[in-house]
């Protein structure tokens, strides 16, 4: 039997949808042309340009400040979720679970709305604080969903096991638990960090007046900037998200 | 030797579930002592009481004089071999072994020397640095054993170790768990439904049912004389009678059985004419013979008709319709088709049995009686 082409056609249709705007992202970040379009010949200029704008340095920082310790109090709080849904079978459980998914569901404007007008009636200032929070509140769900997963297949038991020998509860759950769940852990803060870097919609209704994030200023470069130089961070975002991934892996791959 | 661990009128419901009723039994310093009983009945929560893992509703546990039925699992000198190995996924076998002497903050070099001897004891000294999942089911358990010995622990609780294992492998296992023990000298609680594994390795058995205790008692004492009809059918094949004491000449009575005949049997307690009795009688108890055997009067014999035959190799289970029962014999072959008669479907033969392997049972179920009459089990 002749095997069939089409399966290979599919697949290079695909990578070419997928990856052929990075390219000409790629490509236009060092096109000469201002508003991209026609090539006009090779340029360093919009790269220069990025690094001296200093709203793009303060845009970075604050999403990052927002990124790591959103993502860091979302591991732990997700963590301690996902252990208390697998380990309390009570006749709330349905609920629980209710709960945590419910933020994965959520259409993000609404939930951006609901977190705004929360933080409104409290009289909360916004800024980096309401954003942080904000992050968390979906991030935690994240995290609990993706340890949850990981939970599925732990033998409680060789949690009683390290107790029975000694160990204290505290012992037993850093030395076999987290151990076992770091995985889960790990691919859950990844999935938290990358969903704060990048996350639009929530941030613009909690941010406030000097707490924009980069995606928030890439949108507005858009509207009143030039589309070269956020091509050129477009590459530079690419790149690094690229290197981050290709670490991580490495570091599974050392572990195994 | 002294009572060492004491199980004093332990109780637990789970909800509406009594799981276990009024527990009571005392285990010696040094020996194998096994709780025997079908699945469910209760044995892994005991264990788990004796490890701390569950709290009775009432009742005590005291280890060496010690009341320790409120102390954390941590605490007790009692370490468990969990029926699913519960071994360390992340860690190698030498951390697994190693971990309780860890926790314990002891010296590494005296740490490196210990576990080297159990990873002797266990035969797994050059795959000590390999992860669990690569190791066999026979490996793992070992495994297991050595990391709940290495804190040396006044009990050992294994909950059914040798469950998930193959029958050749169950059997090695068995003789290196009754040397580990030999060589440790620690007292092992072994939780197990398989009766042979109970029996070849305890000194003592407890048979559990239902969450209550139907009889302790050495193997022997187990298999010979069961005291309940439980134990009887739990415990190897039966023969199940009930009968009305026509006749009391001590120590010997003479039954009669509805249906079957009459039977003389030993009085081992006090009975009189008119008594209901139950008893049972183990089928390798019974001689077949072609003839009518010429025996003492102590013998009971009465001819039947075989219906069943199964051969199984070294021996062969007839089943022998008597009037209204269906008699389930044994007989072991040393001669088989050599000079040995053969017996085949249809044939009429002569059961006998000395009264003295007629046991009475103290306490029956009637609706048992009634399916074995008929049953081929
Ligand atoms: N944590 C629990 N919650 C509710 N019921 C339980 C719990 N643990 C055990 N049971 C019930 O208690 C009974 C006895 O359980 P246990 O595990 O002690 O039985 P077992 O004798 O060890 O059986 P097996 O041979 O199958 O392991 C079972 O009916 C079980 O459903
Ligand atoms: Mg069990």
């Amino acid at each position: 039997m002749k095997k069939s082409r089409f399966p290979l056609y599919i697949t290079i249709a695909i990578l070419v949808f997928f990856y052929l705007p990075i390219i000409i992202v790629f490509a236009q970040s060092f096109n000469a042309s201002r508003f991209g379009g026609a090539w006009k010949g090779f340029t360093f200029d919009w790269y220069w340009k990025l690094f001296s704008d200093k709203n793009i340095w303060h845009a970075l920082t604050n999403t990052l400040i927002i990124a790591v310790s959103s993502t860091f109090v979302s591991v732990i709080l997700g963590t301690i979720a996902a252990f208390a849904l697998y380990k309390y079978k009570t006749k709330l459980q349905v609920s629980h679970n209710v709960l945590i998914y419910f933020p994965l569901v959520i259409p993000d404007i609404l939930m951006g709305i609901s977190l705004l007008l929360f933080f409104v009636s409290l009289k909360i200032g916004l800024g980096l604080l309401t954003i942080f929070l904000a992050h968390v509140t979906f991030s935690i769900s994240y995290v609990a969903m993706v340890v949850l997963g990981r939970f599925q297949d732990f033998d409680y038991s060789i949690m009683e096991a390290a107790l029975d020998l000694g160990a204290t509860w505290w012992t037993a759950v850093r030395k076999i638990m987290i151990p076992y769940l770091m995985p889960g852990i790990a691919a859950g803060g990844l999935l938290a960090f990358t969903l704060s870097l990048d996350d639009f919609v929530i941030t613009f209704f909690v941010s406030g007046p000097d707490s924009t994030t980069l995606p928030l200023y890439i949108y507005s470069m858009m509207r009143h900037g030039s589309p070269s130089v956020i091509n050129a961070l477009s590459v530079l975002m690419v790149a690094f998200t690229f290197i981050v991934v290709f670490i991580s892996k490495k570091l599974l791959e050392a572990k195994e | 030797m002294d009572d060492f661990l004491i199980l004093d009128g332990i109780s637990k419901s789970f909800g509406k579930h009594k799981v276990l009723d009024n527990i009571s039994l005392t285990v010696k310093k040094g020996e194998i002592f096994s709780f025997l009983g079908p699945s469910g009945c209760g044995k892994t929560t005991l264990l788990r009481i004796c490890a701390g893992f569950e709290e009775p509703d009432s009742g005590r546990v005291i280890l060496n004089g010690v009341d320790i039925t409120k102390l954390s699992p941590n605490k007790r000198q009692v370490n468990t071999v969990f029926q699913n190995y519960a071994l360390f996924p992340n860690l190698s076998v030498f951390e697994n072994i190693a971990f309780g002497l860890r926790v314990s903050g002891i010296k590494e070099s005296q740490l490196n020397d210990e576990v080297g001897k159990f990873l002797e004891l266990i035969q797994l000294t050059s795959h000590a640095h390999k992860k669990p999942d690569k190791l066999s089911g026979g490996q793992k358990q070992r495994v297991a054993i050595a990391r709940a010995l290495i804190n040396k622990p006044n009990v050992l609780l294994l909950d059914e170790p040798l469950a998930a294992l193959d029958l050749k492998l169950r059997q090695r296992m068995l003789v290196d768990l009754d040397n580990i023990h030999d060589e440790v000298g620690i007292t092992f609680l072994y939780v197990t439904h398989d009766q042979s594994e109970a029996m070849s390795l305890s000194d003592n058995i407890a048979v559990i049912n239902e969450g209550k205790v139907e009889q302790v008692g050495t193997p022997a004492q187990i298999y010979e004389a069961p005291r309940t009809s439980f134990v009887a059918a739990f415990i190897g094949d039966t023969n199940f009678f009930e009968g009305d004491v026509i006749e009391v000449d001590e120590p010997y009575s003479k039954l009669r059985v509805d249906g079957f005949t009459e039977v003389l049997a030993y009085n081992d307690k006090k009975i009189k004419k008119g008594d209901k009795v139950h008893i049972s009688i183990r089928p390798e108890k019974f001689t077949l013979s072609i003839e009518k055997p010429d025996l003492s009067e102590k013998y009971n014999s009465i001819k039947g008709k075989v219906e069943e035959i199964i051969y199984l190799g070294y021996h062969t289970k007839y089943w022998v319709r008597v009037n209204e029962f269906l008699v389930e014999t044994k007989r072991l072959h040393d001669r088989y088709m050599l000079d040995e008669k053969m017996i085949t479907w249809g044939d009429e033969i002569w059961l006998s049995w000395h009264a003295d392997y007629c046991y009475r049972l103290w306490q029956s179920l009637k609706a048992k009686l009634k399916k074995r009459r008929t049953s081929y089990k």
